[in-house]
């Protein structure tokens, strides 16, 4: 039993309030503090950045509030799950909505970093193990009995001497007045009955009968259609702005310029064209027309970038002394005396997030409030910037969040809110921007172009000796310093270039880990094999050394968990039983607060590989929702394959080349592996992310079991078209 | 500007709309039907499939002029009460992320399985290869359209 005890301070803890004639409605206020004593689980710093509200009807409906926005991480089946676990009331009496940004009662409303659960936890099962106690309580006094002679199972309170049950929602108003108990007993996790089973999507009877949920489809009454034109090229900017042919176009109402440029940005506030034209009009296509009769001229603000100078600059950096971020020994003396050093560079381009459902935002802005709706993953963040660009309190601007078509890290960035906002100051009225396809795959906030290079020196006897990282990016490097093989080896070196660049970058799904998990694992497959061992023992054999005599105490991976990963998709892939005829390659990475190892399977068929089957053991705790964790597991190594393999932004004088799916290759059906298997690590540890962990090490997986194949190693992506092109000497 | 009557999910509607409008942007703005998806406006995508005399369409670069009086359905009226196997089948696999993608998915699957009853895996494959999914749904996407041809 694991006991949480709460305190209660100036702003309670819980608020207990009759939410209309009936029920009850326990709106959790996470300012306050909580502490663990002695036995009782410690309780995260983070626990303060969640929330939830619970709404029982006196029919026993329990409807449970989704404080987080849905990007497709399926957080709005999954956090509300570990408030009915804890609950204990029937799934199917359960009903979700999404709430709105509120930052007086709930915290961390982003999506993001693939934290939600993991921050959301504690205080989720908290929310539904506070609400199951007063219920019970309210059942005693009604019954004259003690708590401890009562039970609950789904929905309903037990008297497990007199066999009575009364029924959640018939007890919801006697709970009222009860008191906020200072202790809440947490279950068991061995007594789980919801977590760790599979439920099904909230929203899919929805989403597959076409009715309205995101973004794109909310619209009112009387609102204007915007879209915006944006320079063509970065480091462009506005000269001049003729109309007068779009303005005479039917449906067409208005051109004029805006300025987005934000008094106090936020880290949110990315992006590299402020001043844009907007033309608004009655209908989407009057308004798509009449766009590309706008007569604009454009004139050069800071230096254009073209993809060959970028490529310069990236070669350049690796041979450059960057700033060393972690030296453990001295890996160039322990180099010069090795036996062997492989000595390899790896790279990978812009990449753009495209969202399947393109940037747009609703907003109505009057004099005294400011009403947006639309698909943000940061709405907190966003009210901050649009507070300040319409020098407006945050406290008369609303937000909405939409379940958004695809996030990414794209919605973090939310300029096209900030734009809706100032569209409607402008026009005194309700506005929908829309970004066409081409207005948002050249819009920028892309995934930094990267390259890094790795040495490392074996003995004799094929030890890792010594590993050595530089990493350069446009505009930051992609190596984190302490991550593994931080602590296996002795010489250690990690340095990193970062490149200033007029592109505007930002977070893409697993920042930095998308490229160089992927990148370190190909290289340690090339080491594993100079120094002649099974790639996986010879990961294994560097998480012994991590185990029992790390170098350093700044590792920020459990060895023990990693190895475990390996283990365990070695087990289930039969690695030691390769079938005739697969090529296989193997490769696994520690992001996110969770473990992924995966082996890729590719079969000939004729001059052609194929991905037969991609095998994926994962460590992130208790699994929550099993059906959910899977298909998010699925998705992070098909969106990981198909960016490897066929994605990338490559620029013209600051304009960028690809500006929709004709030009950009994103993976499509026959391009997926027809088969994937997860396999989970059953440890009982508290949950971890699950959103991105999957990405990051397919690359090196498809790349390994690539050369497994056909003798070739792959440095370059995307893999299909890169290595074709690269014009650079490969290292 | 015209007046075009076009029979939509059984139902006849009059719209006064450019002629060249996407067949597309006549059900999100006019008719209010939303479940048909804008993703990239030149058939790259396949989030906008809808149904024309049961063949499956690209809605965004179809004008209404050349709709006439063929029957267009959409994911609001592949079904009456979202029943049809193909809908059934991706709740049961639970195929969705973040689901933009889907309606799309699900029109173009209905059609198909109209046409090839017991596809393969790899028939699928193909079938469905001009509709992106950005989550990487594919492997569910590819069972539920097994599973929905053997529950036809």
């Amino acid at each position: 039993m694991t006991v949480v005890k709460t305190e209660i301070n100036r702003r309670s803890f819980l608020k207990v309030s009759a939410a209309g004639s009936a029920g009850i409605m326990i709106g959790f206020n996470w300012l306050a503090s909580c502490t663990s004593p002695g036995e009782t689980v410690s309780i995260p710093e983070e626990w303060f950045n969640i929330n939830a509200f619970i709404t029982i009807a006196d029919n026993g409906e329990v409807t449970i509030m989704s404080p987080n926005p849905e990007i497709g991480q399926n957080v709005k089946t999954s956090m509300p799950l570990i408030v009915a676990e804890e609950l204990d009331v029937d799934w199917n009496m359960v009903k979700v909505e999404q709430a709105g940004l509120d930052t007086e009662n709930y915290r961390r409303q982003l999506a993001g970093g693939s934290q939600s659960i993991r921050q959301g936890w504690q205080s989720l099962r908290m929310a539904g193990a506070a609400a199951r106690r007063l219920l019970m309580e309210a059942a005693a006094k009604k019954w004259q009995v003690s708590v401890s002679n009562l039970s609950t199972d789904k929905g309903q309170i037990i008297n497990n001497e007199t066999g009575d049950k009364i029924g959640y929602g018939e007890i919801a108003i006697e709970a009222v007045s009860i008191p906020v108990p200072e202790e809440i007993k947490l279950k068991d996790p061995k007594d789980f009955k919801l977590i760790g089973q599979g439920v099904k999507n909230v929203d899919a009877p929805k989403i597959v009968t076409g009715e309205p949920l995101f973004g794109l489809d909310y619209m009112e009454d009387g609102a204007t259609i915007a879209m915006i034109e944006h320079p063509p090229a970065f480091g462009m900017k506005l000269k001049s702005l003729d109309a007068e042919e779009a303005k005479a176009m039917p449906g067409i109402k208005d051109v004029f310029t805006i300025d987005t440029t934000v008094g106090e940005p936020q880290w949110s506030d990315v992006n590299a064209f402020t001043e844009l034209v907007v033309i608004t009009g009655e209908s989407t296509w009057q308004v798509m027309k009449a766009k590309k009769k706008l007569k604009i001229e454009w004139e050069q603000d800071t230096p254009a970038e073209s993809s060959t100078d970028h490529a310069k600059k990236l070669v350049d950096a690796m041979s450059q002394k960057g700033e060393v971020a972690r030296e453990d020994g001295n890996p160039a003396k322990a180099s010069q005396s090795a036996s062997k050093v492989v000595d390899r560079t790896f790279s990978a381009p812009f990449l753009a997030h495209n969202t399947l459902e393109p940037m747009n935002f609703f907003a109505n802005v009057t004099a005294e409030k400011a009403i947006l709706v639309g698909p943000i993953q940061t709405p907190e963040y966003l009210r901050k910037s649009v507070s300040s660009l319409l020098n407006m309190p945050e406290e008369n601007i609303s937000i909405d969040m939409t379940r958004m078509g695809g996030g990414f890290g794209r919605r973090l960035y939310g300029h096209f809110g900030v734009e809706a906002a100032a569209i409607s100051k402008k026009i005194g009225g309700p506005v929908k921007l829309i970004y066409k396809r081409e207005d948002d795959l050249t819009q920028g906030t892309y995934r930094p172009a990267y390259r890094v290079n790795y040495k490392a020196a074996l003995d004799d006897n094929g030890k890792m000796v010594a590993f050595q990282a530089k990493g350069a990016g446009i505009p930051g490097s992609p190596l984190f310093q302490d991550r593994f093989p931080a602590g296996t080896v002795d010489n250690y070196k990690v340095e990193n270039i970062n490149i200033d660049t007029n592109i505007s970058t930002g977070a893409w799904r697993a920042p930095r880990s998308n490229f160089v998990a992927g990148a370190e694992q190909a290289f340690l497959d090339e080491v594993a094999e100079a120094a002649g061992k099974d790639p996986i023992d010879f990961r294994l054999e560097l998480f012994d050394r991590a185990i029992n005599d790390p170098v350093g105490d700044r590792n920020d991976y459990d060895p023990e968990r990693y190895a475990g990963v390996l283990k365990l998709v070695r087990e289930k892939a039969g690695w030691d039983n390769k079938p005739a005829g697969v090529f296989r390659g193997v490769s696994a990475y520690f992001c996110h607060n969770s473990y992924v190892a995966q082996v890729v399977d590719v079969v000939k068929e004729g001059n052609d590989l194929k991905l037969q089957k991609v095998w994926c053991a994962v460590d992130c705790g208790i699994v929550v929702n099993k059906e959910g964790a899977i298909n998010q597991i699925e998705g992070g190594i098909i969106d990981g394959i198909g960016h490897t393999m066929y994605s990338q932004v490559n620029f013209d004088k600051g304009a960028p080349v690809q500006n929709n799916f004709d030009q950009y290759r994103l993976i499509r059906h026959t391009e997926a592996p027809p088969e994937i298997e997860v396999f989970f690590v059953e440890n009982g540890i508290d949950p971890t992310g699950l959103g991105e962990p999957s990405l990051p090490p397919i690359a090196a997986a498809v790349a390994n079991a690539m050369y497994q194949a056909t003798g070739k190693r792959w440095y370059h992506q995307p893999f299909m078209i890169a290595e074709q092109e690269e014009l650079i000497e490969v290292g | 500007m015209a007046v075009f009557t076009i029979k939509v999910n059984g139902k006849q509607h009059q719209v006064d709309v450019d002629s060249d409008t996407p067949i597309l942007w006549v059900l999100r703005d006019h008719l209010k039907l939303v479940g048909t998806k804008y993703g990239c406006g030149i058939a790259q995508c396949g989030a906008c499939t809808i149904h024309l005399n049961g063949n499956s369409i690209r809605s965004c670069s179809l004008p209404i002029s050349a709709v006439g009086e063929q029957e267009v359905t959409t994911i609001e009226g592949l079904s009456e009460d979202g029943d049809h196997p193909v809908q059934k089948a991706w709740i049961e696999h639970d195929v969705p992320q973040c689901g933009y993608c889907q309606a799309g998915q699900i029109m173009n699957a209905a059609a198909f399985l109209d046409k090839n009853p017991n596809p393969s895996s790899e028939e699928i494959a193909t079938a469905m290869n001009g509709n992106i999914c950005r989550c990487g749904t594919y492997t569910r996407i590819n069972k539920a359209i097994q599973t929905a041809a053997k529950n036809a």
